[in-house]
């Protein structure tokens, strides 16, 4: 099916979400700061797995995930990364909502459908970091953390779910792509309501991964200013619950997804933003909007010099001036697989609050940027609000979140 | 529950010794093996220089993927995709771990982009120039299973096909001994939503049981592999069985019925 084929899908009622990135824990703290236009990076202090090297760089790391205690029904799963998913779990309420989730449609026809880029590896890291006769030592001989689903299997464990369970690993382009698969799910039948989310945790993988590809900044990054020269990574986790809307029922909606491939190169975007384009059509097509009809899109905005030049002409393609666009990732840096997610809370928060972010650490726009990329916050109603995540492999997915009518 | 219904278009599979689906079937069957089976794959959708350089989990992910699309008729340009494995590429992350404890800045940035879950999926897509959307999955053990129930609603969201591609590969260094997996395993079917009468037709019904360790011809053969739990369904579609049982998550389970055209 081309995207012209697109058909309109039925909405899905956003039941509860959060997030939790270096700006705090919760919806609360997301907001506040971006309000006050308060970035949550800082100087890089996570030192390379053997402790003996330190990348000059930026990061938005979570305060407090290394003083995170699991129960202890669930130790076999500690690690850094299911400390953070623990930690956003906690927040808004979500673990009640997933329980009354539970009661409300059996645990068994509620899906699980998480994403992340690396997962746990970190863990992997510092096994190999800490080998014992060339062996994992003791305390990292868990097979369930050394391994992608890691974090599905671990959220699985600490709801109760038991509905499809499924770890996407698309990497930053992961958990929005979770909000299409559990709607498919649903529309399917296999599941009456879901646990989409993310997570992703800063790693040696992915610090000295991107800084090998040339694409870390050393300095705060500056999305879609003409000084922009790389990323800055952070980590963060977010869930939200997708169930069919309700006749009548008031409150916030998924109402479109698209996905696309650019089928152009494993880490560099198409250079006319060709994927991104399909993928933001077919997202309109489904929610059966118009690009007009859309106040504020949420875009990738890695700051990357490549990412921002194709996506500023992918916008400029498509939107009108009036469209407020912008990247959050001043704010919290590069989250990588658990981006789709923390911008859709964001995308979500806008819709909520009418709060429109600009971006933080830019300040020259790039000659290329059209009149829909805004350095500035702005507040007014918002009735469509659209995420963009792209990732490796041209792997392309937007999402359009609205309000029931 | 309700089940799903879809039909198979083409199925791809190797396996070391048993390079090619006709040559699976004919082991299942007969318990013959082919003389002179390659060593591993080299996916024609590579370009030369490629095809010597990719990981062996992408390597054999596209060689499956295209003889399922070759036998289907279908061209890979216009399927939406679904790759699933349990661990990705162990030997990739057992390089970039032991890089990262040893020298950090000296690791490859053609390898870490290689390390990604979607590294097969993104060299499919490129390879074949498909705009169409695809997904890299895992669900541990249960990885063929969650991927089949994602084709399936892919199929049911209006796709009228949809690749769903299966694969797991060996690990290497001290990471073995947490992520068992020897050798390399893959499979593919091209699933349709309105099957020809000829084709082989799929029932799939979630349902709440334990599925046994698989125990037909290719299920005790590859048994060493990480992605064994997809076996049961490609020893009954060799072998002309009715019905499938695939490990879907602790305690659950897809029962899968095989009608052959």
């Amino acid at each position: 099916m081309t995207s012209a084929q697109a058909r309109t899908m039925p909405p899905l009622s956003v039941g509860n979400y959060t997030a939790t990135t270096a700006l705090g824990a919760g919806r609360d703290a997301q907001l506040e700061a971006l309000r006050a236009r308060r970035s949550g990076l800082r100087a890089n202090d996570m030192r390379s797995p053997g402790g003996h090297d330190l990348l000059e760089t930026w990061i938005g790391r979570v305060e407090g995930v290394e003083a995170v205690a699991l129960p202890a029904t669930l130790a076999d799963w500690d690690c850094r990364n299911n400390r953070l998913a623990w930690l956003a779990l906690q927040q808004d309420g979500m673990m009640e909502s997933i329980a009354a989730l539970r009661d409300a449609h059996g645990a068994e026809r509620v899906a699980i459908v998480v994403g992340t880029s690396t997962s746990s590896i970190g863990a992997t890291e510092e096994a190999y970091a800490r080998l014992q006769d060339g062996r994992f030592p003791a305390d990292l001989q868990r097979p369930r953390i050394h391994t992608p689903h890691s974090l599905g299997a671990f959220v699985e464990a600490a709801t109760g779910l038991r509905g499809p369970c499924i770890t996407v690993a698309t990497a930053c382009s992961s958990s929005a792509k979770v909000f299409a698969q559990a709607a498919r799910l649903i529309e399917a039948g296999l599941a009456d309501a879901a646990l989409v989310g993310g997570v992703d945790t800063l790693c040696g993988s992915v610090l000295y991964g991107f800084n090998a590809l040339g694409l870390v900044s050393p300095r705060p990054c500056r999305p879609f200013d003409a000084r922009r020269d790389g990323l800055s990574l952070g980590e963060a986790g977010g869930f939200a619950i997708l169930e069919r809307a309700a006749p009548g029922e008031r409150g916030l909606q998924l109402r479109g997804y698209g996905e696309s491939s650019d089928a152009h190169h494993m880490s560099a975007p198409h250079p006319e933003g060709l994927g991104a384009q399909l993928a933001m059509r077919e997202a309109l097509q489904r929610a059966g909007l118009e690009a007009g009809d859309i106040d504020y899109l949420n875009l990738h905005g890695t700051a990357t010099p490549a990412n921002d030049k194709v996506e500023a002409l992918a916008v400029a393609a498509l939107f009108p001036p009036s469209l407020h666009a912008s990247s959050t990732k001043g704010w919290t840096g590069h989250t990588l697989g658990a981006a789709g997610i923390v911008e859709s809370a964001f995308a979500l928060l806008a819709l909520e609050h009418g709060l429109l972010p600009g971006m933080l650490g830019s300040s020259e726009h790039d000659p290329g940027n059209g009149p829909q990329l805004r350095f500035d916050n702005a507040q007014r109603e918002v009735a469509f609000a659209m995420n963009n995540s792209f990732g490796f492999g041209g792997n392309n997915c937007s999402l359009v979140f609205g309000r029931a009518a | 529950m309700s089940s799903l219904r879809a039909g198979i278009a083409g199925i791809g599979f190797w396996a070391n010794g048993l390079p090619g689906w006709n040559d699976a079937v004919a082991f299942a069957r007969a318990g013959t093996l082919p003389e002179n089976a390659p060593a591993k794959p080299s996916p024609l959708l590579l370009a030369p220089n490629e095809r010597r350089r990719a990981p062996e989990s992408v390597a054999v992910a596209l060689e499956v993927a295209l003889a399922a699309c070759t036998a289907s008729g279908r061209d890979p340009s216009t399927l939406p995709s679904v790759f699933a494995s349990t661990h990705g590429d162990l030997a990739i992350t057992d390089y970039v771990a032991s890089t990262l404890a040893s020298e950090p800045r000296a690791l490859s940035p053609t390898r870490f982009h290689n390390s990604v879950h979607n590294a097969a999926a993104g060299y499919w897509t490129i390879g074949n120039g498909c705009t169409a959307p695809t997904t890299a999955i895992s669900a541990y053990d249960a990885s063929f299973a969650q991927g089949l129930l994602e084709a399936l609603s892919l199929l049911a969201s209006g796709h009228e096909a949809v690749l769903l591609a299966a694969f797991d590969a060996s690990a290497t260094g001290p990471l073995a001994t947490v992520s068992p997996s020897q050798g390399l395993l893959g499979a593919a079917l091209v699933l349709v939503a309105e099957p020809p009468s000829a084709a082989t037709r799929l029932r799939v019904t979630p349902v709440a049981a334990s599925a046994p360790a698989a125990a037909g011809a290719l299920g005790r053969r590859f048994s060493d592999n990480a992605m064994r739990p997809m076996l049961p369904l490609f020893d009954a579609l060799a072998t002309g069985g009715d019905a499938a049982l695939l490990h879907a998550g602790p305690g659950r389970a897809l029962r899968v019925e095989c009608a052959h055209g």
